[in-house]
């Protein structure tokens, strides 16, 4: 029970540092500011990829749906010049909307086939991007999207309009976000939805003998990803401003796996620690930009032979098990630790 | 239209080669090889070097690819891969494994080699004309060199002790095992013959299409649809798969203008994939 507590108070002191404790230090500061928005969005669109994974597909798709966000939000403003705050979950609904169309056909396919074709949804969105001219004018892009403007009910002003140059609105705006991605991602994994998705990563069979509706568990964790995708392009289209058709590539799609992984799949907090530690880190190593892609490489590598399970997956106490034995010979040495504890 | 056809008949036989490579290494281990289009990529710069600046001949440089792409895909095998197997928790984490290599390699030929596009010479510039279809020289080479090499791997993997284990390996792991197989050394063997067969379709591709060390990535995906049109992890399907993505390109190129093409392509892809979900000649299983 104790180390319960802890762990809640913990949480809730990251919490409040990065809501209110960062933007305080670092308040004049845009370029550190700079990294924490982006990071934050990444998180966010992370967290969506996390929850396909949870159901034991690998999704790298998700480029495709925050291109989708990126144009829908672009497109919003520019041409109709909609309030951003309506834009925002506009788009999070239209790349949630597409999602489920696409994901109610490509679902049903097992294993490799799910995860190649999710790869070439990537290429198909860009390319989509890049044809439909009437919409999107193809490959010039959307450029001097407007920077979000107030949100009023009557004469009452919720949010004020954004300032240009300002960049600590951006970090309040993505951080909270975040926090709400979060909690509702945390409020959907420990509840029945949630633990019925796990289910499926374990044995899809076992759960419809049991009487799970898998097509809809998978399809209510896909259209969730998607949407998320939605909202992380949006706010991304946004906060940089322009938008283009090779905005988002097959390779940012793999970046957002990577961030699952560097976390650690199995928790949820894997992917934000994931994508904040790499941005950060990435943008302390600036001077060897040229090499980015290939660093990222090596750090792929290098992290699934040393850590295959994320960095999450690391004990912080004494290790009571052997390093290259097989799972059951640690949940053995588990179980024997409690049962060591129960008997104190 | 009988032009397209015929290109795309050519064109097809030498995906076929880059479809079997990615078949035979999922099959064996159960990973898609991302890194097959840098692969491909490499065989290509190679021939480029050695060929194209140094004028070797050119069949002596694909036996080089096919030695040089062996060594690399063995690295892979036991360094990477075999490591990694026995200790990771869930399987999806193959895939970044698979991803890492992939931009491993890319990005090596990118600070070796440089962001420019390259060519090689022709090897004769003669072209045939037989009834109004132009074939040059060039492609009739590629053709036959690939054809060559499909039945020398058909030959391979259906008369061979090695192959039969490991075709052993890609039905049942565990029982091949048991029968006294050296899972080890298959594995190695298959991941080297995969990525040998990638780097000779590189080295060949070489001689019509650009070299430039971001090919990999368009021609990882074109392998993965022919794999998805074909089935993965069996040897017919990829090679009709590779047929299937050849005639579709020649024919699409050629009557569609633009990036359109492959956006087909991609939904006709998916189209069939809702229809039959395996591949046109998948098996369950995978």
């Amino acid at each position: 029970m104790k180390i319960v507590i802890n762990k809640k108070i913990a949480i809730l002191i990251i919490g409040l540092l990065y809501t209110i404790g960062y933007p305080l230090i670092f308040r004049h500061n845009n370029y550190i500011l700079n990294i924490a928005i982006s990071a934050s969005i990444l998180s966010v669109i992370s967290l969506g990829v996390w929850l396909v994974f949870v159901i034991g597909r690998i999704n790298i798709g998700q480029g495709a749906f925050v291109l989708i966000g990126a144009y829908t939000t672009a497109i919003l403003l520019v041409k109709f010049n909609l309030s951003f705050w309506l834009c925002l979950p506009i788009s999070g609904f239209i790349a949630g909307l597409l999602g489920f169309l696409i994901g109610i056909p490509i679902l049903r396919l097992k294993g490799v086939y799910f995860d190649m074709l999710t790869l070439c949804l990537t290429e198909a969105a860009m390319l989509a991007m890049l044809n439909l001219n009437f919409l999107t004018q193809g490959a010039r892009g959307i450029m001097n999207i407007p920077i979000p403007g107030d949100l009023k009910i009557g004469s009452f002003t919720i949010i004020p309009a954004f300032k240009p140059g300002n960049y600590l609105s951006f970090y309040y705006l993505t951080a909270i976000i975040l926090i709400i991605t979060i909690l509702a991602i945390w409020r959907l994994y420990s509840s029945r939805i949630g633990w019925n998705l796990q289910t499926l990563r374990q044995s899809d069979t076992l759960a419809l003998s049991s009487g799970i509706n898998i097509a809809k568990y998978r399809l209510i964790s896909y259209t969730i990803c998607c949407f998320l995708g939605g909202i992380g392009g949006s706010l991304f289209a946004v906060y940089v401003q322009s938008v283009f058709p090779t905005s988002f590539k097959v390779i940012d799609s793999i970046y957002y796996m990577l961030y699952c992984f560097l976390g650690g799949l199995n928790y949820l907090m894997g992917p934000i620690l994931g994508a904040f530690l790499l941005t950060f880190s990435f943008e302390g190593l600036r001077f060897i930009q040229k090499y980015q892609e290939g660093i990222y490489a090596c750090l792929m590598i290098i992290f699934m032979i040393w850590l295959p399970n994320g960095l999450m997956s690391l004990k912080l106490k004494k290790r009571t098990t052997f390093k290259n034995q097989p799972y059951h010979r640690n949940i053995q040495a588990y179980v024997l630790e409690i049962v060591k504890k129960f008997k104190e | 239209m009988p032009q397209m056809i015929v290109n795309g008949l050519m064109l097809g036989m030498s995906y076929a080669l880059i479809a079997l490579g990615l078949t035979l290494i999922f099959g064996i281990m159960n990973i898609i090889n991302f890194a097959h289009g840098q692969m491909c990529m490499i065989g290509s710069f190679i021939v480029y070097y050695l060929y194209g600046v140094l004028h070797w001949n050119f069949f002596l440089t694909l036996i080089i690819c096919i030695l040089v792409l062996a060594l690399v895909g063995a690295f892979f095998e036991r360094f990477f891969f075999r490591r990694f197997l026995r200790l990771s928790l869930r399987e999806e984490s193959s895939m970044l494994l698979a991803i890492g290599t992939a931009l491993l390699l890319e990005n090596i030929a990118l600070i070796s080699f440089g962001e420019k596009h390259r060519g090689v010479p022709p090897l004769n510039d003669h072209i045939f004309n037989i009834a109004g279809i132009y074939i040059p020289t060039n492609r009739i080479i590629i053709f036959a060199v690939s054809i060559v090499l499909i039945i020398a791997l058909l030959l391979f993997i259906q008369r061979t002790r090695y192959g039969l284990a490991m075709r052993a390996l890609a039905q049942d792991r565990e029982v091949t095992f048991l029968m006294g197989v050296d899972i080890d050394k298959i594995s190695m063997m298959g991941f080297a013959i995969g990525a040998s067969l990638a780097g000779v379709a590189g080295g060949l591709l070489a001689l019509i299409f650009p070299i430039f060390s971001g090919s990999g990535g368009t021609l990882s995906i074109k392998a993965f649809i022919m794999i998805m049109i074909g089935g993965a992890g069996v040897v017919p399907g990829a090679i009709i798969g590779g047929f299937i993505l050849g005639m579709l390109e020649s024919i699409g190129y050629g009557l569609i203008p633009g990036s359109v093409t492959y956006l087909l392509i991609l939904s006709a892809v998916i189209l069939l994939l809702i229809i039959r979900p395996l591949g046109i000649m998948g098996k369950p299983g995978y």
